[in-house]
């Protein structure tokens, strides 16, 4: 089943692959394509959540092939209820991606499709991944069509965006692999075998020492992908520069492999290095929420606005990891779907703005609302998920974090709070200067109401932030037991953190002291 | 069935604003104020239920679904219908539905989709303000609270084509999420300390606890509950959005003034009000910003020449009263004073709104005068609102002010009464300042047309001929009738609490007396005396008895005097010697003039936060952004990608990509392997 998700993208895509297509004179064949496959691959997901198991404990629908036996690498995957709600969001946004590129995108039409299959095969692969080295493969995968989704069908400043991203996450990829090579030899030193297995791998005692350098290889590279200040300003270029879909992908789902990443692998395998960095990890967080709200606040640039406020939303999903609690992680989980909708709905209709003005400067707008009401009446619906109106999707999120991590520190809350107020002034602000007052620029005098195409795309996003508000159990019930699973383990080490805040620092990975597992 | 109350509203905004740029004017007006009546059906068949419950167990709960669960922290929607919730829905879906027919006249001249919008913004609005009051946890109630907040946003940026509006909203909006900051921040405190956020959970979980004395827990979720109050209900320090709120059609105003958003405030306290009795030092900060509010709200009010400014100061005033009342712990007092300024309120509103509508969107009183006799209901109907704003005995204010006042007295504020009673002073003098620029006298022009700045929408149509003077319309039937009926309200809704010093039964404060204390199946006797074994006059408030009736009696007169103090010297000024405002005001010009700049408070705001908060985020924090931040990441990678200029070349390829990376890594963990 999981290996399905992963193979039809693939399949879809050597098919399209296999359509002559040279003089671009079947476009409209390679696009209804590659969206049959899309729509196909969320019919699967929907399909995988309806036979998931929610009150199960552990991992579902386990599949193991032995892939290099020497070094005990497989190809293993299964699902918890994290990663089962991730695989429905990316199910759910590449259809989206795919129309929202219907026009937009002229040149290359196949290879763009092509691209956007593949992304998706990755980005599933990254979520069954149990094997580490696996994981690796698919994390690394993610970033080439990524790549060339920006650096082809991006903006002016395109390769300039997209070499930065792939040398960002690619500087912290090589010091995660580093890591993931120290973790299976240091399995291969207690138990006599490499393993790269993460459920192998949690019952590996690893001394506190060296876990706070395998955490900080872990943490740094899911830091970047979060992106978590300082290590944001990849984002907004990319972001900017890439194309719509990409914008929508990337927001959507590829910022949450960062976030993922921690509550997978960074805290559950290395619990005590985990407590000790949490609180430091959360100021980051905080800062980021209110740091990214201000800078989001006088950009010019409706894209670049919005990916500032990822920056910020992000923040508060860090924030919510790193109160390790239920309520925070819970929030964490549920604000990564949440901000998936709602940002991937932003970045469409700016996307959808950009389309016909050719430029996505605020200022170059004014007083849509006469003109385009369809598309302000969404707008407005998703300004309000994203600052977290109660009964959208964004409060819940914000609303858990907040009380996880008021128990866990009320001075996080009291400052990252600041957040909740800052993003109305962005959001509105920004909303008033393109929506309200009268029509100064005549180019936006006769500019089209949305298409039906374009309300194909939008509507599933907007139906979804006002149902994620009213009836969010249904999507973070799935997540209970994986949560739950993650914080016992973190609760196991939680109290002893503070005799470890002391330790000295070690001077290198050799310093550590194995031990094998105690059983569970 | 009680869900059916905020559900008819709702619906009627799903229909409007799907179909209704479709729809004649007649059915999405209709349907919007039908929507609206039949919430107030239901709510009166549910509040006559609720009355046939003996007096301890009046409540109604209604259940709905688990809205958040996550660990031990679970929060259900659910309606609860009590006798505080009980009087708030009457106010809302009554005074409500008159809102909504005056509309269907008022905003005649829009076209078809913008008439469907402010319907479906207006019947939103309604909805969300039943589930505030109705909700039975702080959570469901912050729905509303926001869900409000959110609809004066679209409702005063109406005219969204101003920016005045569009302004007026984001301002509204935003000054209150300064508010809702403090609120959550209140609420998570008690989640954290209680492990619920029900109200009557809540409130059975404090009734124990000892009073706070000291400035402890309690007392700090209460300050901060208190600080979102004042947002929602325009107080000091976060006022400034009301005045500006008059950007929207005044209908709307009357709505938010009156029924709706800015008494959520003042429901919420006393809604948690075993939580407030239980930091006293809490409610000494109430009851002096209440007053302060009041006193200062009224000064700037004496000076507006904005019809609906004056009003819309006097409201922040009268709010002013009503925390002046939940401070000094008379909860009871505070609603009904809430209840009467509804229906006064409401009536000087569309009072307004009539002379506006009549004069084609003009709204200096120094363009008027002389309308009473083109304007005989407006006319009268805003007198009688006027009458009982100012507190003159047997209208509905004198009954719900007086109790303040006295309540403030007994309690031993007597500085406070005397800035209540000065407050009364200034309100009827304004209000009647007001009156008699307005409906008597001459028609003046004295200031230059406001129509180039105040048009509204599709009242510049017309507005060549506003001041051909000659004919004048009154309200139309749909106007006339909610004046007529409100004004009635404005007379008679006092009587439910009338005094016992004079004859009548405190009906009112026995209804509401169990709602302020800790809920009894879970209290002691001391906490919660069983309402309904007492006869029923003692229960109010044991300040009611003996020697305090003369006290009562006492103040009452001073009060009447003051009111009609008041009206008097309006009237000497105003409708007699003119030349004696116009000389105060020129020899007291500094002092006239920083009123008429209310106070210079919204330029403060933006010197002291709004311009260093965007300088800050624009010079500062941008700049170092993409200098700093983004500057030491690309000069490490020009360094790296220098050292490694190979790989970078790998790294540009498509699957060498990923060899690459894979590559390093392998050369760097043999690298460690063997060097080890």
């Amino acid at each position: 089943m999981l290996t399905l998700l992963v193979v039809l993208p693939v399949i879809g895509a050597l098919l399209l692959a296999a359509v002559p297509n040279a003089d671009g004179r079947k476009d409209g064949l390679v696009r209804w394509l590659a969206l049959a496959v899309s729509v196909v691959m969320f019919g699967l997901t929907l399909l995988l959540w309806l036979r998931f198991d929610n009150a199960a404990e552990g991992y579902q629908f386990l599949q193991r092939v032995p892939w290099i036996p020497a070094f005990g690498i497989n190809y293993s995957v299964g699902i918890d209820g994290i990663s089962l709600m991730l695989i429905v969001l990316t199910g759910f946004l590449t259809p989206i991606a795919l129309l929202s590129s219907w026009e937009s995108v002229h040149a290359h039409v196949k290879s763009f499709a092509i691209f956007i299959l593949l992304l998706e095969a990755a980005m599933i692969g990254v979520f069954i991944s149990l094997d580490l080295f696996l994981f690796y493969v698919f994390w690394d995968a993610m970033l080439i069509p990524m790549y060339f989704l920006i650096g082809i069908w991006g903006y002016d400043q395109r390769v300039y965006a997209a070499v930065k991203f792939m040398l960002y996450t690619m500087a912290g990829s090589v010091l995660m692999l580093i890591a993931i090579l120290g973790l299976a030899y240091l399995n291969q030193v207690a138990t006599g075998s490499y393993s790269f297995d993460i459920q192998k791998l949690a019952l590996l005692h690893v001394a506190p020492r060296t876990q706070f350098w395998f955490f900080l290889a872990f943490a740094l590279a899911f830091a970047i992908k979060v992106p978590l200040f300082p290590f944001h300003t990849w984002l907004p270029d990319a972001h900017v520069q890439a194309p719509t879909a990409g914008s929508v992908i990337l927001a959507g789902v590829l910022l949450k492999m960062g976030t993922y990443g921690l509550i997978r692998f960074a805290f559950p395998l290395f619990p005590e290095a985990a407590a000790y960095f949490a609180p430091f990890i959360a100021v980051l967080a905080i800062i980021g929420i209110v740091y990214g709200a201000l800078v989001a606040m006088v950009q010019p640039d409706m894209k670049k606005l919005v990916a500032y406020s990822s920056v910020s939303h992000l923040g508060f999903v860090v924030l919510g990891i790193c109160a390790m609690n239920m309520q925070g992680m819970q929030g964490a989980v549920y604000q990564m779907l949440a901000h998936g909708v709602s940002t991937g709905g932003l970045f469409l209709m700016v996307g959808m703005l950009s389309d016909r003005r050719h430029t996505r400067l605020i200022a170059e707008f004014g007083g849509l609302k006469a003109v385009m009401p369809k598309l302000t009446a969404g707008f407005l619906l998703m300004t309000l998920a994203s600052i977290g109106l109660p009964g959208m999707n964004g409060f819940v999120g914000e609303f858990l974090i907040m009380l996880g991590a008021f128990k866990a520190d009320p001075r996080y809350v009291i400052v990252a709070g600041l957040g909740v107020i800052l993003s109305a002034v962005y959001m509105l602000w920004m909303f008033q200067r393109v929506f309200y007052g009268p029509v100064t620029n005549e180019k936006n005098a006769k500019l089209k109401d949305l298409s039906p195409r374009e309300w194909a795309a939008l509507v599933p996003l907007v139906a979804l932030a006002v149902f994620m508000g009213v009836a969010p159990g249904i999507f973070i019930r799935p997540t209970d037991q994986a949560v739950k699973a993650v914080v016992e383990r973190l609760d196991a080490v939680k109290t002893e953190h503070a005799e470890h805040r002391a330790a000295p620092v070690p001077d290198a990975v050799s310093a550590a002291v194995v031990a094998p597992a105690e059983g569970k | 069935m009680l869900s059916l109350i905020p559900l008819f509203p709702f619906a009627g905004f799903l229909v409007n604003a799907t179909l209704g740029k479709r729809l004649p004017k007649a059915v999405s007006g209709g349907l919007a104020s039908l929507a609206m009546v039949a919430s107030f059906i239901v709510a009166v068949m549910k509040v006559m239920t609720l009355a046939s419950f003996s007096p301890g167990v009046r409540s109604i709960t209604e259940p709905l679904y688990t809205w958040i669960a996550a660990g031990d922290f679970h929060l259900d929607v659910a309606l609860r219908l009590d006798p505080l919730s009980a009087l708030m829905i009457l106010v809302i879906t009554g005074i409500g539905s008159l809102i909504h027919i005056y509309s269907t006249a008022y905003m005649h001249d829009e076209t078809d989709s913008e008439f469907a919008r402010y319907f479906s913004y207006l019947n939103l609005f309604a909805a969300f303000m039943l589930t505030l009051v109705l909700g039975s946890s702080v959570l469901v109630m912050f729905v509303g609270w926001e869900g409000v907040g959110l609809c004066s946003y679209l409702l005063i940026g109406f005219y969204y084509k101003k920016k005045s509006a569009s302004d007026a909203g984001k301002k509204a909006f935003i000054v209150n999420r300064v508010g809702d900051y403090a609120f959550i921040l209140g609420a998570l405190i008690l989640a954290t300390h209680f492990g619920t956020l029900e109200f009557q959970g809540l409130a059975s979980a404090i009734a124990p606890l000892p009073i706070e004395h000291h400035f402890g827990m309690l007392s700090i979720a209460a300050l901060l509950l208190f600080i979102g109050a004042t947002g929602k209900s325009a107080q000091i320090p976060l006022y400034v959005w009301l005045p500006d709120a008059m950007e929207g059609p005044t209908p709307v105003s009357a709505l938010i003034h009156a029924a709706t958003m800015v008494t959520a405030g003042v429901y919420m306290i006393g809604r948690n009000a075993v939580l407030f009795s239980h930091a006293p030092q809490v409610l000494q900060i109430i009851a002096v910003v209440g007053a302060a509010t009041a006193l200062f709200a009224g000064t700037i009010g004496l000076v507006q020449n904005d019809i609906k400014r004056v009003l819309a100061y006097s409201t922040v005033s009268q709010l002013g009263y009503m925390f002046l009342a939940m401070g000094v712990g008379a909860y009871g007092a505070g609603i009904f004073h809430l209840y009467t300024h509804a229906f006064f309120k409401a009536l000087l509103f569309l009072g307004s709104g009539a002379v506006i509508h009549a004069l084609h969107g003009e709204q200096d009183i120094r363009n008027m005068g002389g309308l009473r006799k083109h304007l005989p209901i407006t006319y009268w109907t805003f007198l009688i609102g006027s009458l009982a704003i100012a507190g003159v005995p047997g209208l509905a204010g004198f009954f719900s002010k007086d109790e303040i006042l006295f309540e403030t007295f007994a309690n031993g504020h007597t500085i406070l009464w005397v800035v209540g009673a000065l407050t009364s002073l200034l309100t009827a003098t304004y209000m009647f300042r007001l009156v008699f620029l307005t409906f008597h006298g001459e028609r003046r022009h004295d200031a230059p047309s406001a129509h180039d700045t105040h048009g509204h929408g599709a009242h510049d149509a017309h507005a060549g001929h506003a001041h051909g003077g000659g004919h004048l319309h009154d309200a139309p039937a749909a106007m006339a009738l909610a004046l007529i009926l409100l004004a009635a309200g404005s007379v008679a809704a006092g009587y439910i609490g009338r005094p016992e010093p004079l004859g009548g039964t405190n009906w009112l404060g026995t209804w509401l007396a169990p709602v302020f204390e800790a809920p009894v199946v879970e209290a002691t006797g001391e906490f919660a005396p069983p309402p309904g074994v007492e006869p029923e006059h003692e229960s109010h408030a044991a300040a009611h008895e003996g020697g305090h009736e003369s006290l009562e009696v006492t103040l009452m007169g001073v009060s009447s005097v003051i009111a009609l103090l008041g009206i008097g010297f309006a009237a000497f000024v105003w409708l007699k010697r003119r030349d004696i405002a116009e000389g105060a005001a020129r020899s007291l010009a500094p002092i006239h003039r920083t009123l008429l700049n209310k106070y210079y408070v919204d330029e403060f705001y933006d010197a002291v936060v709004v311009r260093p908060i965007h300088a800050l985020s624009r010079d500062g924090l941008w700049t170092m952004d993409a200098k700093i931040v983004d500057g030491a990441v690309n000069g490490v990678a020009s360094i790296v990608s220098s050292l490694a200029g190979a790989l970078r070349q790998l790294q540009t390829g498509s699957v060498r990509a990923y060899a690459g990376s894979v590559f390093v890594g392998v050369v760097l963990l043999l690298g460690y392997y063997f060097w080890r």
